[in-house]
């Protein structure tokens, strides 16, 4: 099989990965903001629930999670599963994981900044919401993004589990490629695709770290 | 009508009580410094006047504002969140180690809280912020950042933040304690200074030659009381408990 040929078809398969890792980006930060503000909830009914959600998440394989996932709606409903659901249940599974990652990165920021922060927004007479949008959060974004990137690199590699469903990703067609060509080539391509990504993912996060130097803690 | 008036606040910890019956009226215009020995209670004190710790028992009020009234047995009642927000409004408070935002440089520190929460226009803010920056011997700093800056800078500049929201009576918890000696002076003048504007003040300090020279009534506190209050002189200069004079003698070289 010829390289050019080998290229193309990673390509196709990259472009899958890359859904999985833009879509759970944009669906787990969001949503590890809500699951950290609940986990410091003063109402255990809402902490209790999401502590347990965290060790969950935390605690088991995250391959694990995806083949519950895929298979839920079978073990549950009976319902038969379509070709397409393999993507949704990809999907779920990376942003519930994700989430709750990002959660505990986002509390451990939030609880880092100082009481005599909030003190001092709350004697000005800022309303919560501004003090939290305002005075917090630039500072926590600040504190955490050693550990975001950190979380975001690693997700690159995590993509390629989706194999683990068929879900056919650069990983899932390396392998096929591999077993096909007895020979190791798909392979090195597809980690040089990641280690590439991998290194834009640094150098901007990179970038960003630089940007919010202009002053310290 | 007082400035400020605070009547019987009784205030514990878990089962420890910081506060025990202390009443405490300001005048327009007066300087008030409240000295003692650390864990008498003060900061307590200036804590529950700025609304950051609620009070168990006793009484606030800000001119015509109650902030807090007393039920029948004495304890608390807090007004509604409506009269909190205007309270907040009338007193300014200077913090030990500053707390001054930073990640906003020194002018988006003083002008933001009044043109955010007070609605008040930008340009007109702005051009007070830099007066105040100029009287500080701050003029030359406005875009730079908290970490830039000195102790005795930053400490100037959460003054300067503080007076632009023009409060009516400006609380200062120990605003020299994490200052070096040499740093300590600037911000004592620039106090002094506000005090010879006739700025209502309420100053928790350990400097002791400052609150003479400065204060028009010193308060001593100990162990949740206050144990004696006067002009300066007299509590400073010639205090008549043992108990005050036990803490002063610490002072004398």
């Amino acid at each position: 099989m010829e390289i050019s040929s080998i290229l193309l078809q990673l390509l196709g398969g990259f472009g899958k990965s890359m859904g999985i890792y833009f879509l759970t980006l944009l669906f787990s930060l969001p949503l590890g903001m809500l699951v950290a503000l609940g986990r410091m909830s003063k109402k255990p009914l809402v902490r209790g629930p999401i502590i347990f959600y965290i060790s969950l998440m935390r605690g088991t394989p995250l391959m694990l999670q995806l083949i519950f996932v895929y298979y839920m709606p079978y073990a549950l409903f009976g319902w038969t599963l379509s070709p397409g659901w393999r993507f949704y249940a990809v999907i779920i599974a990376f942003v519930i994981n994700y989430a709750a990652y990002f959660a505990e990165i986002f509390r451990s920021g939030i609880q880092s900044v100082p009481t005599g922060q909030y003190e001092a927004a709350d004697v000005l007479g800022y309303s919560r919401r501004q003090t939290f949008m305002g005075i917090i959060l630039p500072q926590v974004i600040k504190r955490i993004l050693p550990s975001v990137t950190n979380e975001i690199i690693t997700l690159v590699k995590d993509t390629s589990l989706a194999f683990a469903i068929a879900y056919v990703e650069m990983f899932t067609i390396a392998k096929q490629i591999v077993a096909r060509e007895s020979n190791l080539v798909a392979l090195i391509v597809a980690g040089l695709f990641y280690y590439v990504f991998n290194y834009a993912v640094a150098a901007v996060m990179n970038r960003f770290e630089k940007k919010l130097s202009y002053y310290k803690i | 009508m007082s400035v400020l008036e605070i009547k019987n606040i009784v205030k514990s910890f878990g089962g420890k009580t910081v506060l025990k019956d202390i009443s405490l009226s300001v005048e327009k215009g007066e300087v008030v410094a409240i000295i003692g020995p650390s864990g008498s209670g003060k900061s307590t004190l200036l804590r529950c006047a700025t609304l950051l710790e609620k009070m168990n028992g006793g009484t606030l009020s800000y001119g015509d504002l109650q902030v807090v009234t007393a039920g029948p047995d004495g304890k608390s009642i807090y007004a509604d969140k409506d009269i909190i927000k205007q309270a907040k409004q009338r007193f300014g408070l200077v913090f030990q180690n500053f707390n001054l935002f930073p990640h906003r440089n020194v002018l988006q520190n003083i002008i933001d809280a009044p043109i955010k929460v007070q609605m008040r226009n930008r340009d007109e803010v702005t051009a007070e912020a830099m007066e105040l920056l100029q009287k500080m011997d701050l003029a030359d700093r406005g875009d730079a950042y908290p970490c830039e800056l000195s102790g005795g800078q930053q400490q100037r500049v959460s003054i300067a933040r503080a007076l632009a929201m023009k409060p009516e009576v400006l609380f200062f918890d120990e605003p020299t304690s994490a200052l070096d000696p040499e740093l300590t002076q600037g911000v004592l003048r620039t106090i002094k200074a506000l005090a010879e504007l006739k700025m209502t003040m309420v100053i928790v300090t350990h400097e002791m030659a400052f609150a003479r020279d400065v204060a028009d009534r010193v308060v001593f506190m100990d162990q949740g009381f206050i144990v004696e209050e006067g002009a300066p002189e007299d509590v400073i200069g010639n205090p008549k408990s043992e108990r005050t004079k036990a803490f002063l003698s610490i002072f004398k070289d």
